[in-house]
């Protein structure tokens, strides 16, 4: 079997793994970091946000080996010790979540708008969430919290 | 998914040899549509060939009249750049239109197009735009590159290694997506480039991206838009699923050149 080798969240990781490894099942599977989820496999639910190289993308839909040298981000990697990320710490102030189960890709989506857009508007947030899906349909505080943490984010 | 050789081509040359010398090699761009095939196990190549390090197959260029970009350059790349933006806006929103902002961050323009999805948006780009297709062993319009539904003129091996568009006077694309998948139901890119008024349909027909010579009738060299959506077009050999019936499709297909071509203006 193939070794592939990335940073998450800051430290260097190696396994063997197969060619067909999905990104997410090799963190959720290998490095046991099961804060990123996955909720439809197909794509469409966003629950499975990471950053890879700085960027969101979806962990079901690549491979661990397309990440191979990259420097990987997760869920677990946001926060600094006991201090919630602004966005975190956002998401629990507005009530960003309800059975939470969508939450660590909403954030992981979300802090890579505010990368690319520092002070979105509430159309601008809603249109950059096509990708996160809320069964508990719980957009409205989704929406506030990223806002709320978009602002945080900018001190 | 069932499982495969991996290997990341360093080079151009290296990706086709590696493809050649495998038993069902399949070129793997940014995977959007490829990987949920594979986990679906609706294909089993045997080896997958990783273009992301051959670093030359992505970037874009100005060359005056046309605008190059890299088969290899991502949908978020394209609706962000400023050469595009500024010389091609219609593209860029194209681009900044595709699926969601994650499937924006790795999607690219060649693995798009080599698919050719009947519902994909960049088909109807080429052909609007009247785009060349430049693959490792020649250029060819983009209206004889994509052949028919998934099919596309590529021979075995062959690489897209960029697209060239040329800057038309006017372009606008208007798309009804599908409010889940943000595919196209109907998309339209009304174009006028060097006095040549172009309708390029996709979503809509059967044998995927095509012109509407009705509709280009109609737009004229104005790109008159009322005339476009007074249109009839004819629901033969236009898709009907339960998104939307031929019918209905045949509808959009005037109401979003109309659309486009108000916006193209």
């Amino acid at each position: 079997m193939p070794t592939v080798s990335m940073t998450v969240n800051g430290k260097s990781v190696s396994a063997e793994v197969e060619p067909r490894t999905l990104l997410v099942q090799y963190l959720r599977e290998h490095l046991g970091l099961t804060g990123t989820h996955v909720g439809c496999d197909t794509s469409q639910c966003g629950a499975c946000v990471v950053h890879v190289d700085g960027e969101s993308a979806k962990s079901c839909t690549m491979l661990a080996m397309q990440a191979e040298g990259s420097d990987v981000s997760t869920i677990e990697g946001l926060a600094d010790g006991d201090t919630l990320h602004p966005m975190q710490e956002a998401f629990r102030e507005n009530h960003g979540l309800q059975c939470g189960f969508c939450t660590p890709g909403m954030v992981m989506s979300a802090v890579d708008l505010v990368r690319t857009n520092a002070d979105p508007s509430e159309q601008e947030v809603r249109e950059w969430l096509e990708g996160n899906l809320c069964r508990c349909t719980g957009y409205h505080n989704i929406v506030k919290s990223i806002l709320a943490g978009a602002k945080a984010m900018q001190g | 998914m069932y499982n495969f050789n991996y290997k990341k081509a360093s080079s151009r040359d290296d990706a086709v040899a590696a493809q050649s010398s495998a038993d069902d090699g399949s070129y793997l761009a940014g995977g959007m549509t490829l990987i949920p095939t594979l986990k679906q196990r609706l294909a089993q190549p045997s080896d997958l060939i990783d273009l992301a390090d051959v670093g030359d197959l992505a970037g874009i260029s100005d060359d005056g009249g046309a605008i190059t970009i890299g088969a290899m350059t991502t949908h978020a790349t394209v609706a962000e750049s400023e050469v595009v933006t500024s010389k091609i806006p219609a593209l860029a929103a194209l681009a900044g239109h595709i699926g969601d902002p994650q499937v924006r961050n790795r999607g690219t323009i060649g693995g798009s197009i080599a698919n050719n999805d009947p519902a994909a948006d960049y088909p109807a780009g080429c052909v609007g735009l009247n785009a060349t297709i430049i693959t490792n062993k020649r250029e060819l319009p983009a209206e004889d590159f994509f052949t028919d539904l998934f099919e596309t003129a590529l021979e075995e091996g062959e690489l897209v290694t960029a697209v060239s568009f040329p800057i038309p006077d006017k372009a606008a694309y208007a798309k009804f997506p599908n409010p889940a998948s943000r595919y196209a139901i109907v998309g339209v890119m009304v174009a006028q480039t060097g006095g040549e008024t172009r309708a390029a349909v996709t979503g809509a027909s059967q044998s995927g991206v095509f012109r509407a010579a009705d509709i280009e009738a109609a737009l004229g060299s104005g790109l008159d838009a009322a005339a476009a959506k007074e249109v009839k077009v004819s629901a033969d050999n236009l898709n009907a699923d339960i998104h939307a019936s031929a019918e209905y499709r045949a509808h959009l297909i005037s109401i979003m050149a109309s659309r486009a071509a108000a916006a193209a203006g």
